[in-house]
């Protein structure tokens, strides 16, 4: 279902025959040197702005450079020092680690559950679809950062509704103990992107197979155990590596929340924000680069793991 | 009601929890934009009024935060706006020339090497930007395109954001290919089949890539911060942070106001291209 990434073989236009070989050759030709002029800015782009850095960075990585300066050769001593002796950056991967871990799966929880009460029928579904979906649009904005600050501030709107039941709260964002809870909220409130590509995956399923269950005699949590939730184990994989790619470089929420500073207490500190400082605040872009393949691995790793553990939970019809 | 429940049994029950649910979802749906409506409603509020006044209907409406935001930074905000808009304007067009052209030739031509660059394109999709930034930003600095636009827009007409080309070659494999041979029976070269056969066809996975670049950049922080120093060059984002330093903790409804503003434009966008965005979000994510 998720499944198609493969080329399709194009079909091949037949020559005419009575002109034989000569004019097939001329004809793919022509073809390759169209591909390739229709690829031409992609291929600039793709040798400019990706391979080159790409290379130019694992370059720099094992170098001290301060873009003033010519980079120095120094080895593996960015990464030794980076896993030796700076604890930010242990404190940054745990910041990350735990951000991702709780709010990845409460945001699947989420969109889960409203893709299976808005699917099949139901009236006004497009109308909740939008409001559910209108946060993961703004979300990743800005103003919407700044909002949350002050909701979650000491005279915010939490604290604003406290007040009405007495109680007397604190400025969440300021107490390291919940700045980054409030960051959590934050990516479990754009649940509706994965709701959206959920509720696209619920309707591929042939509604055959509820009736068919019914028949039998099988409840409605029968059903979902034995019918929906197997056939959307890929979508809800799909969006587990989707997700987990995408919160783990997160970095706007963080830096407007802490303005910058990952704080309180490098409570917010998230990977990127500490890379970002590193390279353009500190200028020591060798050693960011350092922290950038770190990242490369990191992600590359845990889509790895996604991958292996899918063997045991995803259900794939053809497969069986 | 009788027929509709012998055929399944579930549906009478549905029937009677229905209420019940859409009171849930609605609900729901009312804490979910909670913390919108109420920004809403604050920056209609005098200053003072934001934090006694939770709920949304603002005892007191003033457009005070409108016009002190405005002006409470360097330049007009609109000013802001603008370098945002060209921005984003010129961001759209460079995707959706970029893209396209690349998609046609991923998905209808033959040519030597094919998956070797569409396993590539396929990989650079997910490939964090962290890896290419540091270098990237050396190359544009040594450029002297630091304070320009050209590192935020180049990347874009250099089909930088493969998810877009993507989206394009799975669009135009759903196309009839006998609209292909058609065109070349009638004379037609690639250009023009490209033009006359494939783009017109394309209109919704244009639409979708248009919206998503324009939601994107105009929401894009990271790149606008690195790229964009000189207050002159701001965009809203990068303004909207600025706030932030210039006025501390005090004035949150005048930041409010103008974060309002910043988000009109995605909800305007949001409004206008529903389908789209949400066709594109099932598509890419299915087929």
């Amino acid at each position: 279902m998720v499944d198609s990434l493969s080329l399709k073989k194009p079909v091949v236009t037949a020559p005419a025959p009575q002109n034989g070989s000569r004019q097939a050759v001329n004809r793919s030709r022509r073809e390759t040197l169209a591909a390739y002029t229709f690829l031409a800015p992609w291929f600039v782009g793709l040798f400019l702005i990706t391979i080159g850095p790409i290379v130019a960075s694992f370059y720099l990585s094992f170098t001290d450079y301060s873009l003033l300066e010519e980079a120095k050769w120094v080895g593996l001593e960015n990464y030794t020092h980076l896993f030796t002796e700076n604890p930010r950056f242990w404190t940054s991967l745990k910041v990350t680690g735990i951000y991702v871990l709780v709010s990845v799966p409460l945001q699947l929880g989420f969109a889960l559950g409203l893709a299976l009460m808005l699917d099949r029928g139901l009236r006004g579904l497009s109308f909740y679809r939008s409001i559910y979906y209108l946060p993961s649009l703004l979300g990743g904005s800005v103003a919407i950062a700044i909002l949350w600050r002050k909701i979650f501030g000491a005279d915010g709107l939490i604290n604003g509704l406290l007040a009405l039941f007495g109680i007397q709260g604190t400025s969440y964002v300021n107490d390291p103990d919940t700045a980054l809870g409030t960051l959590v909220l934050l990516h479990v409130w754009t649940f509706g992107a994965p709701m959206v590509i959920f509720l696209a995956g619920l309707r591929q399923i042939p509604s055959s197979y509820y009736e068919a269950a019914a028949m039998d005699g099988a409840g409605v949590i029968q059903q979902f155990k034995s019918i929906t939730l197997p056939l959307l184990t890929p979508i809800i994989f799909f969006n587990l590596v989707l997700e987990v790619i995408k919160s783990f470089q997160s970095f706007t929420q963080s830096f407007i929340v802490s303005n910058g500073s990952g704080g309180p207490n490098d409570s917010t500190l998230f990977y990127t924000l500490y890379l970002y400082t590193k390279g353009f605040k500190d200028y020591e872009m060798g050693y960011a680069s350092a922290m950038a393949w770190v990242l490369v691995v990191i992600i590359a790793g845990l889509t790895g793991v996604n991958f292996l553990a899918s063997k045991y939970w995803v259900f794939y019809g053809d497969s069986k | 009601m009788a027929t509709a429940s012998s055929r399944n049994p579930f549906l009478y029950r549905r029937r009677i929890s229905r209420g019940a649910k859409h009171l849930l979802l609605i609900g729901f749906g009312l804490i979910m934009l909670y913390p919108l409506l109420w920004m809403i409603s604050s920056s209609l509020k005098p200053e003072e009024l934001i934090f006694r006044e939770p709920g949304l209907l603002p005892s007191k409406v003033t457009f005070d935060n409108y016009t002190e935001g405005w002006s409470a930074l360097a330049h007009p905000f609109g000013y802001y706006l603008w370098n945002s808009a060209v921005i984003t304007a010129l961001s759209v067009v460079g995707n959706l020339a970029a893209c396209s052209l690349a998609a046609y030739a991923f998905a209808r031509l033959n040519f030597p090497l094919q998956k070797l660059w569409f396993a590539l394109m396929l990989g650079t999709i997910m490939l964090p930007l962290h890896v290419v930034i540091v270098p990237q930003y050396i190359m544009f600095s040594q450029l002297d395109m630091i304070n320009t636009i050209w590192p935020l827009i180049l990347p874009k007409f250099l089909a930088h954001d493969s998810f877009f080309i993507f989206l394009m070659v799975q669009f135009i494999r759903t196309l009839p290919r006998e609209l292909d041979e058609a065109a070349s029976i009638d004379g037609a070269g690639y250009w023009r089949t490209f033009f006359r056969v494939i783009l017109p066809l394309c209109t919704p996975a244009l639409a979708t890539t248009a919206i998503f670049t324009f939601i994107w950049t105009w929401n894009d922080f990271f790149s606008q911060l690195l790229y964009l120093n000189n207050p002159d060059n701001f965009t809203v984002p990068v303004a909207l942070r600025t706030f932030l330093d210039s006025s501390g903790e005090s004035s949150w409804g005048p930041m409010f106001a103008m974060s309002i503003i910043a988000l009109g434009p995605i909800f305007g966008f949001f409004l206008a291209g529903q389908k789209y965005l949400i066709r594109g979000m099932a598509t890419t994510g299915l087929k």
